[in-house]
Formats: C-alpha cells, sequence, structure tokens
C-alpha cells in the first residue's frame, strides 16, 4: 500500500462539516456541469466501515427498498385471511420472483406447519393407500422446474374497464420460481393407480383445504410436489413445507399444504371449481375447468407505479411475457395504440410455461404515447384486445383476462392505466 | 440412476397412452390406515360418495345456522357486508351484476354438504357434526325455495335433490371457440381503421391504494432531484430513518399518528407488535382504533379490563349476556380462557372461531388489544 496516512483525521473532519452542503448541492450538479461532490469528496461509506457479516443471518432488503412490497387492496375483500395481495412487477427485473414479495392467496390463512407434523396422503382407486412423511418425499428422486403462478383472477378486475392504477395491482396476481421438488406421477406410481381412476383430488392442511381436481393426465405429466422454491424452502406463505406445483395451469390449483390426494373416477365438484373459478358467459351459463392461463404480456415499466423522470430520449420498455401452453416465441411492442407494432428483445431464456422477459429499447421523443404488448406462443396463439376477449365472454367472465394492458405514458413521464377505442 | 430416471419418464408418457404409471415403486411412505382414511377423506360427490350417515331438517338447520352462520351470511343467507351471499339471485345470471348463489348457481348440492362440514364456520372449520352439517344444507335449500319447510335432508334422499342450475356449465371450449379466432400471424401497420382515444380512465375511480403524495401505493421513488426537492418518497424516507425496515413496514400507519393512544408503562412493543400479526386472525369480525364500528363482532376498544357486554349497538348471544349479567369482566384470565377455547368458555356464543391455542398467541393479541385504551 503506497497510500499517504498523512493529516487523516483533520481531512474527514473538514468533510464532515461539508457534508451537508455536498448533499444539497447534488441536485443541481448533473445540469450545472459543477463537478459532483458525491464523487469528488470522500463519502463516510468509502472511507470507514459497512456492516460486518451476520449483520443478517438471513438478509432482507436494503431499506432503500422498503416501497418494494407486496400490496393489497383491502375493499377487494371482507377478510384478510381469505384475500389475496400482488407482486410489485412493476419494480422487480428478469424473470425469477422472490419468495419475500410474491403474491399471496389465502383462503383461511397461511397456517404454520412443521417438517415433522407433516403427512402427505394418497387414496382413493390406487392398490395401496399411503401416508408420506417429509423425509420420505425427500427420497423420491428429485426434480427441478420454473413456473408461472397466476391467480385466474389476475386481470380480473379490470373487466369492466380500467380500474386500478398500477401494473402491481392489475397484473400482479403472478409470480415465477424455481421449484424444486419430486413428481406426482412417481408418488402415484407408489401407491399404484387403477385403471378405474381418472382423475386425483388435491386438497391442503388448512382449514380451506381448497381442493381441486386434476385429470390424470395432467397429473402424470409435469404435475410437481415441490419442497424448495428458488433455493431455499418454501415460505410459509406459499405453502411450506409442500405445496403443488401445476405448470401453466391456474394458481388456484396449486394447493399449498397439500395432505390428501385423492384417486377417483370423476371430478370432485368441489366449491372452488363450481361456485368459485368457473367463468360466466354472456347467455348465463358458466364455462368449467378453464384450466389452462392462456398467453398473456405486460409492460411492468413503464407504468403508473414507474413513470418515465429522465425526459426523453434512451427509454427501456420492460415486461413480462407468459403462455400456459408453452413457450413464449414473440413479443411485440406499440407505442401508438395498436397502429403499428415492433417486436421486442426476449432476454433471456423463454422457458415453457414459465416468465418471460422482454426488452423494447426506443428514443422517446417526449410526447404521449399509448403502449401496448402483445404476446405469441408456440401454438401460434397471438394475446388478444381486451374488447375481442369481451365480444366473446362478456363482463361478468372475472376469471382468465389475459388481454392486452394499455398504459397511457403523458408528455411529464407520468403513466395511467387506460382503455383506448 | 440416469438409467431408472428414463424409466420413469418413459412409463409417464406411456401412461397417457395404456395405464396409469407403472414406474417401479420404491418401497417408501407406509400404508394408510382405515381410521387415517376416514378422518382425512371427508370429500362428498355429486353422486353421494362420501356422505356421513345423519340427517336434518330444515327447522333445526335454521337454528344451527343463526348460531354460527347468520353472522356473516344473514339470517336468511342473504349476506351480511361483503360476506357471500348464499339464496336468491334467480335469474339473474346474465343481469350486469350476477348474484351467483347456492340456489341460482351451484350445479351439485354435494359441493355444499362437503364444504360446509370441511371449512364452515369461517376461523372454526370441522367442528359442524354431520348432523348440523345436513340441517344446514337443508336450510339452505329452504332459504332457496328448492324444498319446503318440513323437509328432513338424509344421506338416502340426498341424491334426489337436483340444483336449478345443474345444466348451467359446460366444459372450457377455447380451444374450440377462441383460440382459432386469436392465432395466425398479427398485423404490424396501419392495424388500427381510426385515431385511438381514451375511452375509460383508472384514475377516475380513485380506487386504488395510494401514498401519502397522493401517488399509486409502491410508486418507484425520484432518483434524480431536479429541482432541490426530497429525492425519495415519503415512505422510502420513513424506513431509511428507522431500521430495521421490517418494523416499519408492519407498522400501522394509524400507530404513528394516534399520539393520543394509551399505552400502559408496561406495555412490550415486542408484544403488542406480535399481537398486530395475531389480531388478523380477527379482524375478519372485530375492528379496533380509531372510528371502529360494530361489525360482525363488537368492536374491541378498550375491551381488556372492561365489563362484558357492554359495546353500544352489539347485538351480544344470550349466553354472552347470561355472563355478564353475572358480572364477568374481561380481565387477563378471563381473555385466555375465552380465547383458548371460546365455546368452551362460553356455550352457546355467536363467535365462531375455533380459539388461540398458543398461550404467547393470547398474551400477544391481549397486549395489542390492551394498547387500545382499557
Amino acid at each position: 500500500m503506497t497510500d499517504e496516512p498523512h493529516n487523516h483525521t483533520s481531512r474527514r473532519t473538514f468533510l464532515r462539516g461539508t457534508a451537508a452542503a455536498g448533499a444539497g448541492l447534488m441536485a443541481t450538479a448533473a445540469h450545472a456541469q459543477t463537478a459532483d461532490p458525491l464523487i469528488t469528496e470522500v463519502q463516510d461509506y468509502a472511507s470507514g466501515f459497512g456492516d460486518p457479516v451476520d449483520a443478517a443471518p438471513y438478509g432482507t432488503p436494503i431499506s432503500h427498498e422498503a416501497h418494494v412490497v407486496r400490496r393489497n387492496v383491502e375493499w377487494l375483500t371482507e377478510s384478510p385471511v381469505s384475500s389475496i395481495n400482488f407482486t410489485p412487477i412493476h419494480a422487480l427485473e428478469g424473470t425469477i420472483t422472490p419468495q419475500g414479495c410474491a403474491f399471496e392467496r389465502h383462503h383461511s390463512g397461511a397456517i404454520d406447519m412443521t417438517k415433522q407434523d407433516y403427512r402427505l396422503m394418497i387414496n382413493g382407486l390406487v392398490d395401496t393407500p399411503l401416508v408420506f412423511t417429509f423425509e420420505d418425499l425427500m427420497r423420491f428422486p428429485r426434480h427441478i422446474t420454473t413456473a408461472f403462478c397466476e391467480c385466474a383472477a389476475n386481470g380480473g378486475m379490470e373487466w369492466g374497464g380500467a380500474q386500478l392504477e398500477g401494473c402491481q395491482f392489475t397484473q400482479g396476481m403472478i409470480h415465477n420460481m424455481e421449484y424444486t421438488g419430486v413428481m406426482l406421477r412417481d408418488l402415484l406410481a407408489e401407491a399404484g393407480v387403477q385403471t378405474a381412476g381418472k382423475w386425483v383430488y388435491v386438497e391442503g392442511h388448512d382449514a380451506s383445504s381448497n381442493g381441486r381436481s386434476i385429470p390424470l393426465e395432467k397429473a402424470l405429466d409435469d404435475v410437481m410436489v415441490a419442497f424448495f422454491a428458488n433455493g431455499e424452502a418454501l415460505r410459509k406463505e406459499h405453502g411450506y413445507p409442500v405445496r403443488l406445483v401445476v405448470p401453466g395451469w391456474e394458481g388456484n390449483m396449486w394447493v399449498k399444504w397439500i395432505r390428501r390426494i385423492g384417486v377417483y373416477d370423476q371430478a370432485v365438484q368441489s366449491r372452488e371449481e363450481t361456485s368459485k373459478y368457473t367463468d360466466l358467459m354472456p347467455d348465463g351459463r358458466a364455462r368449467k375447468w378453464t384450466w389452462v392461463m392462456d398467453a398473456k404480456s405486460v409492460i411492468t415499466s413503464p407504468s403508473p407505479q414507474a413513470p418515465i423522470r429522465h425526459g426523453a430520449g434512451p427509454l427501456v420498455v420492460t415486461g413480462l411475457a407468459w403462455s400456459g401452453n408453452g413457450a413464449i416465441t414473440r413479443v411485440d411492442v406499440s407505442t401508438d395504440g395498436g397502429n403499428t407494432w415492433a417486436p421486442a428483445r426476449i432476454s433471456g431464456d423463454a422457458k415453457p410455461k414459465a416468465l418471460t422477459r422482454f426488452h423494447y429499447d426506443m428514443n422517446w421523443d417526449g410526447s404521449e404515447m399509448f403502449i401496448l404488448s402483445r404476446a405469441v406462443d408456440e401454438t401460434g396463439y397471438v394475446q388478444p384486445t381486451k374488447q375481442a376477449l369481451r365480444d366473446i365472454r362478456g363482463t361478468n367472465n372475472v376469471y382468465h383476462n389475459n388481454s392486452i394492458q394499455v398504459w397511457w405514458v403523458r408528455a411529464d413521464g407520468e403513466v395511467e392505466n387506460v382503455e383506448i377505442a | 440412476m440416469s438409467k431408472s430416471l428414463k424409466l420413469v419418464l418413459a412409463s409417464a408418457v406411456l401412461t397417457t397412452f395404456v395405464a396409469p404409471a407403472l414406474a417401479e415403486p420404491l418401497g417408501l411412505g407406509r400404508p394408510a390406515l382405515t381410521e387415517e382414511i376416514e378422518a382425512w377423506d371427508i370429500a362428498v360427490l355429486p353422486d353421494g360418495t362420501g356422505l356421513p350417515v345423519g340427517s336434518g331438517d330444515v327447522e333445526t338447520g335454521e337454528e344451527v345456522f343463526g348460531s354460527y352462520c347468520a353472522s356473516c351470511h344473514g339470517d336468511f343467507a342473504e349476506g351480511l357486508d361483503s360476506w357471500p351471499v348464499l339464496a336468491g339471485g334467480n335469474g339473474s345470471l346474465t343481469d350486469p351484476r350476477p348474484v351467483k348463489t347456492i340456489g341460482s348457481y351451484w350445479p351439485y348440492l354435494s359441493t355444499v354438504f362437503d364444504y360446509v362440514h370441511r371449512s364452515m364456520p369461517f376461523g372454526g372449520a370441522q367442528t359442524l357434526t354431520a348432523d348440523d352439517t345436513y340441517a344446514i344444507t337443508a336450510f339452505l335449500l329452504y332459504s332457496n325455495g328448492i324444498v319446503e319447510d318440513d323437509f328432513v335432508l338424509t344421506q338416502e334422499n340426498f341424491t334426489t335433490i337436483v340444483m336449478p342450475n345443474v345444466d348451467g356449465f359446460y366444459e372450457d371450449d377455447r380451444p374450440q371457440t377462441e383460440y382459432p379466432l386469436f392465432t395466425g400471424e398479427p398485423c404490424m401497420e396501419n392495424c388500427l381503421k381510426t385515431d385511438p382515444q381514451v375511452t375509460k380512465r383508472a384514475v377516475d375511480l380513485k380506487v386504488t391504494p395510494t401514498d401519502e403524495d397522493g401517488k399509486p401505493a409502491g410508486t418507484l421513488p425520484v432518483l434524480v432531484a431536479d429541482s432541490g426537492g426530497a429525492a425519495v418518497t415519503p415512505a422510502a424516507k420513513a424506513a431509511a430513518a428507522e431500521a430495521p425496515a421490517d418494523v416499519v413496514a408492519e407498522a400501522p400507519p394509524e400507530a404513528a399518528a394516534q399520539p393520543e393512544v394509551v399505552v400502559p408503562a408496561t406495555a412490550d412493543p415486542v408484544l403488542i407488535a406480535a399481537g398486530e400479526t395475531v389480531f388478523k386472525k380477527c379482524m375478519a369480525c372485530h375492528k379496533v382504533g380509531e372510528g371502529a364500528k360494530n361489525a360482525v363482532g363488537p368492536t374491541l376498544n378498550g375491551i381488556v379490563g372492561d365489563a362484558a357486554g357492554v359495546v353500544a349497538g352489539f347485538n351480544y348471544s344470550k349466553p354472552l349476556l347470561a355472563m355478564a349479567e353475572d358480572g364477568l369482566v374481561w380481565d387477563d384470565a378471563a381473555l385466555h380462557a375465552f380465547l383458548e377455547n371460546p365455546r368452551s368458555f362460553m356455550k352457546g356464543t355467536k363467535m365462531a372461531f375455533a380459539g388461540l391455542k398458543s398461550e404467547q398467541e393470547r398474551a400477544a393479541v391481549i397486549a395489542y388489544l390492551a394498547s387500545f385504551g382499557g
């Protein structure tokens, strides 16, 4: 080290005295072309110590990111134990959703369950009804899959018209995690599914139990009984210690704290698959078993909670796309309300049934824009407009609103949720 | 290892065409006992599979419903506040505001029995007997005009009941009716006939949660101040000022804005904070704090140490009024006893809550309630 140790103390004392003045100057520094004191003056953090190791044995986000949290809309539900909140997707990047800010949906609260107390039963039309402990599950061949989990009601408040101001609130009932667990088909094989078995019914340990019927074909395909998400144990609110992962299908079927898998020759017709999660159509009848989440995309920034603050010039438009029918192959962006479209870049991997990140790099001239995105998946399905869906489904559908989200970017950079025609 | 994995995968592929999975069993798990299956497999199916032995009549159902369900669903299953409406709504499914009830929407009666039996009453699931459940189900049929008032529902006649909307559902037809319309090369240029105009603005509705500055909640903070103004949002500033951040995140904004709240000198802020979390289990029915009103349950301001049954305007149950008459005071011991097992402490209470088994949780929630006076 060749640093001179000369008059260090007096230099730091001097700097401390001018720190306040420096902060005040900062505001105009960029435009005034005066030297930036953040660069020219030695900052405390560049001179002293930061936190020691173990300051947070299991870290939490830095306090400056305190605004990046799940948020709920209180008037939506009568009770917070049977409610939902929203992922702050306007503030996140990449594709993986951290568990700590991934939306929660509980029907009777997030329960406190230990691995020691955990039991999973398989019964019904099987050769040998079985009970597994958590440790038993850990001894089956392990698999990894990345999948989005989207509530069937994501965007549901928007059927009747633009309602909520923010990407988090209009599209935030979604998260995307990398799960580790065992395949449901391996557990079913252990019990021996009888030929009469056509459905599995999955239910949780919590008071709601949130039971759902899944056709055997799907259960034997890609459904996972997961215990890790993003490399760590599932968080309590995501079903610790064990949840079901049903790639591409509506979040309600991803039963948390799963306790029983019953094999049946028919659907159970539980509350969650009859009175709820059925899609009322204009003729008064309803679609049932609408499990797949169709292709969708949304620009996460700019958006109402992520306005443009830097003025005209280079602008990064970023967003998410996903499809329950496979991989995203393309995302187009329009800045003129859908008259002209240009392909965005798919950044990173486009995994099937997982969130895919797209970026669109543009030069904003500072004028108003209607900005929107449109996903295309590997089946060739093109994300429709809201009007196209309404023409078929009316406005009482509640679920499965996968239509194009329109943001109105104002000249001052503020962004509104609007509908256009 | 890879060999067996391939085997598993191969059998999985086969199964979709032939028979269910036949991978090599690993010998994990143990056989489920009959009594274990009986305890957990309580599913009731449309064909009557899973129905327990029992029966219940409309009149009994009305009584049981009044005790366990009416506090949220109303005496006539009409639904209080935003709690589910269970009766009525016939013919409304094509209306702009359809009312989806058991009578107007639910296709199968088994769903009613199954759900009530396993998940109701809210906060006290799996406490209803089979007979109570038959009775409640009978009452719900009656309140929907499906049976007469002398009807008795049993496991024998259960499947003879046909729900009005049984034919109101059809299997997902998006692959046939929608996918062809939305598949193909999309338009890239000159796609609109007219210039787009704004037809709806979310800001007009003002139903989005906001930050202190009126912006949508969670709006990203300003990174570069351009006029010497604040460079961070109030929320971020508050968080930065007080560490650790998670304490700030959990504290309700009212707590900071209410200096008049009387916190006993011995109050433990950590315990109170823990109690606030526990109280989320109670919030469905009870309100506290400034402006709290009676809801399904009475407001709880000043409850700790207060005489029982004195909240103005609340319609208490008979057993509570009787115990109040006998001088019940909500001191620490009484609250502990009541909260541990409401129905054993007060037979016939309207509070449909299973109770807080953990002494720690009870102590925390009592400390939290005490912070609202009392």
